[in-house]
């Protein structure tokens, strides 16, 4: 049984990094970085349930309670680079290039 | 036996903290609101009468105790400790060194405050007397340093501050380069130091290496090792003592502030190498043929630097060669194992050479910085107190009977005479009568006859009393300091050597009174005919003569400096142009750039992965973690 939810959270995670790889927009590079803790949230209660202990849970709470804080810092980041630039394309933003 | 004594430490440490002090408030003030001169005369010399007032202390205290505990000792704190070498911040009064501190900060105070009336008006007031103070702090610690090695921060420390105040004009080139001969070629000396004290660690050092452990093993050096031992110190001492190959830094060293050749030729620098090697006298004693090669160097110096001094035309440059001449007369008498002569006529020295430069100051300082001899004359009767106060320094430094280097110099061609030495004793009274025909030669030629350059007659006085009272006092020094050492023969006890005799190891062979007489009656007459010749030629007023033949060559002392020039500079010169234009360019630098062009090249390459953007960045990550991923897992199955 745990195969299935170990798959799916594979899948998800791969969309989110995908999404990371291929989309320029910054709202969609976050919403898969998003994606990818929840597919690493998905299988932390899938092994929680096998081994059955109460770690995995607490540490699903935990990654949400991260990405909460996280998504309020990135969303202040995104607004100030969109006041920089006035727009929102990561291809924009490549200062660092050698 | 010996004593501790805390207080030791404080002597040195005076000047040298006047020494911070001047030099602090110089640098913060100087370029906006100077300070005034009194207050930085009295802060200089504050640190070396309070010095002199320890130093009688010590020797009160020395001087209380019974002959063979005369010693006191005191440990600061262990410097370092590496292996067998402990080296303590040890300081060491004996009666040796307690006579050198007495007249070393005796003669620097009244240096300092003779100073204080040279150097007015001067723009770098307060940075003459940081320096002048830590070139005391630095003799007392050569002098009262309980071990080779504290000897060598001391003896370091006078090379640095010669260095300093020689150049201390230095706008003008000349006294740049001065500074610099005198620093390089003592820098030969204490190469030759530092091997001399590794040695005698390598072979003696084990069992502590100060001087009274040393002492204590000094019967355990082979004859090979000692004798290369007491050669490499004795390098040293010709580097810092001004004796031949090394001592023609002493004659530039003129081109310092005048007090600085007082200070340089009397109280501190050039007597240290005497001192050592009576310090080293445990070592010395033990080999005779190294104290003759010391004796010999010592007296051919003195002949060499007589024959120079006859010919000179600047004051400076006259006493700058009779004091290469007197410390000659030092080392022959160290060399012959009379220490205690050798240390008397040091103690004399600096006070009728201190007064002698000091004088020579005084006429500088009156005739506007002129210094050639053949544009003064008859100056007696307008500088009287500096005329009367030099020539009994003259008399002093010629030998003349009572006055005091009369003894400290008679004392030593006795000693040579009486050891046997009858090569150096017949030199050293040839030389004596030089001495006084030179001395004499400038003393005639300054003060007497007619003014030759009627302008400056007209502008020359008598300096203020801050100058002329220093000079009062090493007078009275230099006609009585004699008296201290008078020998049976005239009804005295020998005062100074018997109070060395704890420190030094030598012995008095027994001759008989006439000798003694006969020697005393040769050089006597040999100073009065040098006298005499002076008188005769110059008294009256003479011309500047136009060398010709030997003349010629000694007024160009020898050409030893152009020889020098083209032996040892040129080539050295030479071996550095051909290292900077093939050696550096090929074989150094080739490295070093093959280097640099090399992670420029790779830099280049490795640019083109840093695109900027951050999805790559993640792919990188991706493929990174994969590839660890990966890895674990192989690793595990």
């Amino acid at each position: 049984m745990i195969q299935n939810y170990l798959i799916l959270s594979v899948i998800l995670f791969s969309l989110g990094i995908l999404g990371v790889i291929s989309r320029r927009n910054v709202f969609t590079v976050f919403m898969s970085i998003e994606l990818m803790l929840n597919a690493a949230n998905l299988s932390f209660i899938a092994f929680s349930r096998l081994h059955e202990s109460m770690d995995g849970q607490v540490l699903a709470l935990l990654v949400m309670a991260v990405a909460a804080a996280e998504a309020a810092l990135a969303l202040a980041v995104v607004i100030l680079l969109h006041k920089h630039k006035g727009k929102l394309d990561t291809n924009v933003f490549s200062l660092l290039k050698g | 036996m010996e004593h501790t004594a805390t207080y030791l430490g404080l002597i040195p440490l005076f000047p040298l903290i006047g020494a911070l002090v001047i030099g602090l408030l110089h640098m913060l003030t100087c370029r906006k609101n100077p300070l005034s001169e009194m207050l930085y005369g009295a802060l200089a010399c504050i640190g070396p009468v309070l010095s002199f007032f320890l130093a009688l202390v010590v020797f009160y205290h020395l001087k209380g105790l019974p002959a063979d505990e005369r010693m006191l000792t005191h440990n600061a704190y262990i410097w370092f400790a590496v292996g067998d070498l402990h080296v303590n911040m040890g300081f060491l009064a004996d009666p040796l060194s307690s006579l050198m501190l007495l007249f070393v900060t005796f003669i620097g105070s009244l240096i300092h405050i003779y100073s204080i009336g040279y150097m007015a008006k001067d723009k770098n007031f307060g940075k003459f007397f940081a320096y002048m103070n830590l070139f005391l702090g630095s003799m007392l610690i050569l002098v009262l340093g309980g071990g080779p090695v504290v000897m060598f921060v001391g003896w370091e420390g006078v090379g640095l501050c010669s260095y300093l105040l020689i150049s201390y004009y230095s706008e003008d080139t000349d006294n740049v380069l001065a500074g610099n001969k005198a620093f390089i070629v003592n820098r030969i000396g204490d190469l030759g130091f530092v091997l001399g004290m590794s040695v005698l660690f390598w072979a003696i050092g084990a069992g502590g290496f100060d001087y009274l452990s040393l002492k204590a093993n000094a019967h355990s050096l082979t004859p090979a090792i000692g004798v290369a031992v007491c050669l490499l110190l004795f390098v040293g001492a010709c580097g810092k003592s001004a004796q031949i190959p090394l001592y023609v830094w002493l004659p530039d060293a003129m081109a310092g502030p005048t007090p600085v050749s007082a200070l340089i030729h009397a109280a501190t620098m050039v007597t240290a190498g005497v001192y050592m090697v009576a310090r080293f006298s445990f070592i010395y004693a033990h080999f005779p043929s190294a104290g003759m090669v010391v004796a010999w160097v010592g007296i051919l110096t003195a002949l060499l630097a007589a024959i120079f001094g006859m010919f000179q035309k600047d004051i400076k440059k006259i006493l700058a060669y009779s004091t290469v001449s007197q410390l000659g007369y030092m080392f022959a008498a160290v060399g012959v194992t009379a220490y205690s002569a050798g240390i008397f006529h040091v103690f004399t020295h600096a006070f009728f050479k201190a007064l002698l430069f000091l004088g020579a100051g005084s006429v500088i300082y009156a005739l506007h910085h002129q210094q050639d001899i053949w544009k003064m004359g008859g100056l007696k009767d307008k500088m009287p107190r500096t005329y009367w106060t030099m020539l009994i320094g003259a008399l002093a430094l010629s030998g003349v009977p009572p006055f005091s280097g009369f003894f400290s110099k008679d004392e030593i061609l006795f000693s040579a005479l009486a050891n046997g030495h009858t090569g150096i004793w017949f030199i050293g009274v040839l030389v004596a009568g030089m001495t006084a025909y030179y001395t004499f030669r400038m003393i005639f030629l300054v003060f007497h006859g007619k003014p030759r350059d009627q302008q400056a007659f007209d502008h020359a006085h008598e300096p203020p009393a801050v100058m002329t009272i220093p000079l009062v006092i090493l007078a009275v020094g230099a006609a009585f300091a004699g008296v201290l050492n008078l020998p049976a023969i005239f009804g005295g006890s020998l005062n100074v050597s018997h109070w060395l005799a704890p420190s030094v190891v030598e012995h008095h062979p027994h001759v008989s009174v006439w000798l003694e007489l006969l020697a005393m009656l040769a050089s006597i007459g040999v100073v009065a005919v040098g006298i005499y010749i002076a008188f005769k030629k110059f008294a009256e007023g003479a011309e500047e003569p136009v060398f010709t033949g030997f003349a010629k060559v000694g007024y160009n002392k020898f050409y030893v400096d152009e020889i020098y020039n083209a032996l040892f500079v040129q080539t050295y010169k030479g071996f550095g142009s051909v290292i900077s234009r093939f050696l550096e360019p090929n074989v150094t630098d080739s490295h070093v750039r093959f280097t640099s062009w090399l992670y420029q090249k790779a830099g280049n390459a490795f640019k083109a992965l840093q695109v900027g953007y951050v999805r790559i960045y993640a792919i990188y990550m991706v493929i990174g973690l994969s590839l660890m991923s990966l890895f674990l897992s192989q690793s595990i199955n």
